[in-house]
């Protein structure tokens, strides 16, 4: 167990070229679970392989239980790593794959056993030890390759898309498997992900990536309600957030299509402002309404009845609006609709910058009438 | 459905046409060490005779004896082979899974220097054996047999590293491994066949070698190359002992062969099957 610390971390791959990974600040707290995630090329396993000591990190430091360990080779840093592609070794048996490091750490025979013994009842692979990994299916395979690495108990876990070759259903269990594992461990654990289910359901903290910069940290449900930018909003959240283009006058944002009233701390930030905001609004927000107040109106182009819920593409002007309605509905393609949406439930993002633009606190708008 | 099984046993003949085109001269040479002087030299070749073992008593015993070639040969083959495999593996471990920009221009560079023709660096290193003393050395042979196949074992023995998922590599490096301990419990294990498979192939070469045998030995480290061309005179018949002589010299990599061949076919097919 220890606190990870990155700090101004930088990589760059080759000599020349852009940074692979920048400005990477994070902390940990101890025996803290965090997620990296974000889409394909961000950086997330070249800030993994730089804490494991894979990759050296061009610039920055990392501190590991407040040791700096930038130029400490990966088996001097005690960490486990479990890899997408498992990584199990083809000619040792599943015991022996799970004994690799506590032999070349010349642990008595006796203790090895145990530790193995140990890991294999934790992970339900007893009757597995004896056999060699090309016998084991692929969430079997996943089980060794994290039986190899709590045998060792590391001071941090670093898993890179473990879970990313196995069917839906058996990643929905290892998910669950994995996050009770942390539970009793307790050991600061690095996950790697591409998939923001996996990251929502299983991070305490999450930091969202892209191109190799960190757009966000921060526990799910802060991601999900304050996204810091349009990329976020839009990440993070199934179906995605819908974006909209509107223009602002006095508290009414308005586009082809659609009217939509600010609540009063958005309406005062937004009042020392001048021209367009993107406007998000999440699917599941998105409700049928009479008309009144705020709405959205188009054609229904596409219906999928789940059962549970119905989602449906709605044409609004020259863009698409997704929204996840509650239950059965019997809406007809071609039909036309209108949605509302709470006011403290819009998201408003800067056309420039695509940075969120906060709500001023209603408290301080008060402040200022009387 | 029918011509298909046409095209099929066309294709039969013909694999068995090739091969027996290629087989003829090795039965040919079989016949004739059987043969006496006499009827090796006929012009009408015959296929029923009464075999001799004349042409094998003679040949065994020329020279210095057929066991003191075979046994430089065996030495030296065996010897550069394994001295080869020692150098090929370290280097293709740094290239296979430390590889850099000059990497892939090494590889080549290594390879293409078995394009310059041998009889172009003859005269040197005849010259450089004959001052440090290794001409007609057995140590001689060895290092050249070991020079001559080292760059077919390093991108042999790279491209079965290559085989080797990188990610092993470094979960060895994780839990804890040296690169020494990485080579010996993980690397050479996964590379076994492979290396077996190219210590075979450089056995095979060096004792097949003959121009350099031939020009650097002739007495003390001289190998089986020698010991046949040795056969040839100005004058008299000679056919049938070299043939006898010839079949002692390829018999032993023939029966090794033999042995191996599935090793060899599954070793040089490795990377194109998997
Ligand atoms: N060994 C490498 N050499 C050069 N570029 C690399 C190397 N590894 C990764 N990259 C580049 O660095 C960027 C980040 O890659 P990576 O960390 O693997 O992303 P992710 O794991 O988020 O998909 C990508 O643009 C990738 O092409
Ligand atoms: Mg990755």
């Amino acid at each position: 167990m220890a606190i990870v610390e990155l700090k101004n971390v930088a990589k760059r791959y080759g000599s020349s070229g852009s940074n692979a990974v920048e400005n990477f600040n994070l902390t940990t707290r101890d025996g803290e679970f965090v997620v990296l995630v974000g889409p394909s090329g961000c950086g997330k396993s070249t800030t993994m392989r730089m804490i494991a000591g894979l990759e050296r990190n061009t610039d920055g430091e990392i501190l590991i239980g407040g040791r700096d360990v930038s130029q400490v080779p990966p088996k001097e840093r005690d960490i486990a790593m479990v890899f997408q592609s498992y990584a199990l070794y083809p000619h040792m048996t599943v015991a022996e794959n799970m004994a690799f490091s506590l032999k070349l750490k010349k642990r008595s025979a006796t203790e090895i056993k145990a530790q193995v013994d140990d890991a294999a009842r934790t992970l339900g692979i007893e009757q597995l030890l004896e056999r060699k990994p090309r016998e084991l299916s692929g969430g079997q395979r996943q089980r060794v390759a994290l039986g190899r690495a709590i045998v060792r108990s590391p001071q941090v876990f670093l898993m890179d898309e473990p879970l990313s070759n196995l069917d839906a259903k058996l990643r929905v269990d290892m998910r669950a498997e994995i996050v009770k594992l942390h539970k009793r461990l307790k050991v600061t654990t690095f996950y790697v992900t591409h998939d923001q289910v996996e990251a929502m359901t299983m991070g305490e903290r999450i930091v969202v990536m892209k191109d190799g910069q960190i757009q966000q940290i921060d526990t799910p449900i802060n991601l999900y309600e304050h996204p810091a930018n349009r990329f976020v909003a839009g990440f993070i959240g199934n179906p995605s957030m819908n974006f909209l283009r509107a223009s602002h006058v006095d508290g009414v944002l308005e586009g082809e299509g659609f009217r939509l009233t600010l609540d009063p701390a958005h309406a005062k930030t937004m009042a020392a402002r001048a021209g367009d905001v993107w406007v998000g609004v999440r699917p599941e927000h998105l409700e049928d309404t009479d008309g009144e107040g705020n709405a959205i109106a188009g054609e229904v182009e596409v219906v999928e009845t789940l059962g549970s819920v119905t989602v449906v593409q709605l044409r609004v002007g020259e863009r698409f609006v997704t929204a996840q309605l509650s239950g059965h509905r019997r809406i007809e393609v071609g039909e036309r609709l209108t949605l509302g949406c709470a006011s403290d439930k819009l998201h408003l993002f800067d056309v420039e910058s695509d940075e969120v633009i906060a709500r001023n606190s209603v408290s301080a708008l008060n402040a200022v009438a009387t | 459905m029918t011509s298909s099984r046409f095209s099929n046993f066309a294709f039969g003949v013909l694999a068995w046409g090739v091969a027996l085109l290629i087989f003829f001269p090795i039965l040919w040479l079989l016949l004739t060490a059987f043969k006496t002087e006499q009827q090796a030299f006929s012009v009408d070749p015959t296929f029923w005779f009464t075999p001799t073992l004349e042409s094998f008593r003679t040949a065994l015993a020329q020279g210095n004896g057929y066991w003191h070639y075979a046994w430089n040969s065996a030495l030296t083959a065996v010897a550069s082979t394994l001295v080869g495999l020692a150098l090929a593996v370290p280097a293709a471990y740094a290239m296979a899974f430390y590889p850099n920009k000059r990497t892939d221009f090494l590889l080549v560079w290594m390879v293409s220097t078995k394009f310059i023709p041998a009889v172009g660096v003859l005269i040197p290193m005849f010259l450089v054996y004959k001052t440090v003393g290794l001409l007609d050395h057995p140590l001689g042979l060895t290092l050249l047999f070991t020079a001559m196949n080292l760059p077919i074992i390093i991108w042999m023995v790279y491209s079965y590293f290559r085989d080797i998922p990188k990610d092993i590599v470094e979960a060895a490096d994780i839990d804890g491994a040296s690169i020494l301990q990485t080579l010996f419990k993980v690397v050479l294990p996964l590379a076994l066949p492979g290396l077996a498979s190219t210590g075979l192939l450089a056995l095979i070469l060096a004792w097949n070698e003959s121009f350099w045998s031939i020009t650097m030995s002739d007495h003390r480290a001289a190998t089986l190359a020698v010991y046949i061309a040795s056969f040839k005179s100005a004058e008299g018949l000679f056919w049938a002992k070299m043939s006898a002589a010839s079949v002692l010299a390829i018999a032993p990599i023939i029966v090794l062969g033999w042995f191996t061949q599935r090793q060899m076919v599954r070793g040089l097919t490795f990377g194109a099957v998997k």
